[in-house]
């Protein structure tokens, strides 16, 4: 029970470190100003969720390790986030998809987890379903406004809906190990989350002009360590300090 | 005797500014949830930040346990997620002083879903006027988005609703 809650903490954890790192690449980057604010905003709220995730892992697990030891010091094999995470940016187009994808599942996912059997993981859900909440609106107005907008920005979109669209089978995977977390109620049964996320996008998506995902071949691996060779580069980038400078603070 | 502490404790801990709105301290916008005296003659402060990755958490804590301590006090701060926060703890003067700021405090009641949609009115914290728009879901800290008033036509931040 506890070496499965605490794999399925830090899937959990890892998703967001590394979405959350993601979408920090866009700060100063984004086609405007507002959304130079609104992606790094995004990312913070990410990796405070992360963070809150990763120091209750470490107590799960006892042995010392705690949210730095775990965000940081491990390598690329012992990363278990969904492939999806990790993928580059792309265009703005292809951001704000992702973003709404993953926003959307993770509000029904805090809907569930905020009722949690395990005091910690229901508060960390509390907090989490305000900011999913504020991020799949902001990312639903983009998918329909650049979906519905000019022949460019439409063109854009529903390329984006195509790179996607064959890793989100894998939010709806329960890892080895995590079916148990979630039958003693700790964590939702992703499975059964498919149906309303499915209607949740294809709601948006009858608005925004755009063709509803096939979710039936699915990309897996993140789970089990096997990432994309985007992932690697990642990594050099968020663990160099820890990298060049073992256990520096400051 | 242990009461009288623990009040002039919450006094000393109460009166710490927020850093990003100095404006305003933590416990005019419910950061500081209570001090209590421990056990061991220790003052207890329970802080729950506003959104899970302000940056601002650490510099608050460290602000009360400062302020705690300058006091005479032996403090311990503990951060405390559930229930979450919400702009319904701010406090009535609390938002007074954000809009003496210049900061347009989160419409009451702000908690609701119609809220968290956008479907309110936010008046101008400088002309009162009531026709302003967004200009940006997302401002300059984790807890504030922007707009601009039609009226005097000055940009402002506002604090958003959770």
């Amino acid at each position: 029970m506890q070496k499965g809650l605490f794999s399925a903490l830090l899937q959990l954890a890892d998703d967001h470190l590394v979405l959350g790192h993601r979408l920090s690449e866009w700060c100063g980057h984004a086609p405007m100003l507002e959304e130079d604010l609104a992606l790094p905003n995004i990312a913070l709220d990410l990796i405070g969720q992360a963070r809150s995730l990763y120091t209750y892992a470490g107590e799960i697990e006892g042995v010392g390790r705690d949210e730095d030891a775990l965000a940081f010091c491990r390598i690329e094999r012992e990363y278990q986030n969904l492939l999806i995470c990790e993928l580059p940016n792309g265009d703005f187009a292809q951001t704000i998809l992702r973003q709404f994808y993953f926003s959307s599942f993770m509000l029904l996912f805090w809907e569930q987890a905020q009722n949690s059997s395990d005091a910690t993981v229901a508060a960390v859900a509390g907090k989490a379903i305000k900011e999913a909440k504020y991020h799949r609106r902001h990312c639903g107005e983009w998918v329909i406004r650049l979906g519905d907008g000019t022949d460019e920005s439409a063109r854009r979109m529903q390329a984006s809906c195509e790179i996607l669209e064959p890793y989100l089978g894998e939010l709806f995977n329960n890892s080895y190990g995590s079916l148990e977390i979630s039958q003693s109620g700790v964590l939702p049964d992703r499975s059964l989350l498919q149906e309303p996320w499915l209607i949740d996008v294809m709601e948006v998506f009858q608005a925004a002009n755009l063709n509803i995902p096939d979710l039936t071949h699915a990309h897996k691996g993140g789970r089990e360590g096997r990432h994309t060779e985007a992932m690697g580069h990642l990594l050099a980038q968020l663990q160099y300090m820890q990298r060049s400078f073992p256990d520096m603070a400051w | 005797m242990v009461n009288s502490q623990a009040i002039r404790a919450w006094s000393a801990a109460s009166a710490v500014l927020d850093p990003e709105v100095p404006a305003v301290t933590v416990a005019d916008l419910g950061i500081l949830r209570s001090v209590e005296m421990d056990e061991y003659g220790r003052a207890v402060a329970r802080v729950t930040p506003t959104y899970s990755g302000c940056p601002a958490v650490l510099a608050i804590e460290l602000a009360i346990e400062a302020a705690l301590r300058d006091a005479g006090f032996d403090p311990v701060i503990e951060r405390s997620l559930t229930p979450a926060w919400t702009t319904d703890w701010i406090t009535d003067l609390g938002r007074e002083k954000l809009r003496a700021y210049g900061i347009a405090p989160p419409v009451a009641g702000s908690s609701s879903k119609r809220a968290l949609f956008g479907d309110v009115q936010v008046s101008c914290p400088r002309c009162s006027a009531k026709d302003t728009s967004k200009l940006s879901e997302f401002g300059s800290t984790a807890c504030k988005a922007h707009y601009r008033c039609n009226s005097c036509l000055e940009p402002f931040d506002y604090f958003k609703c959770i």
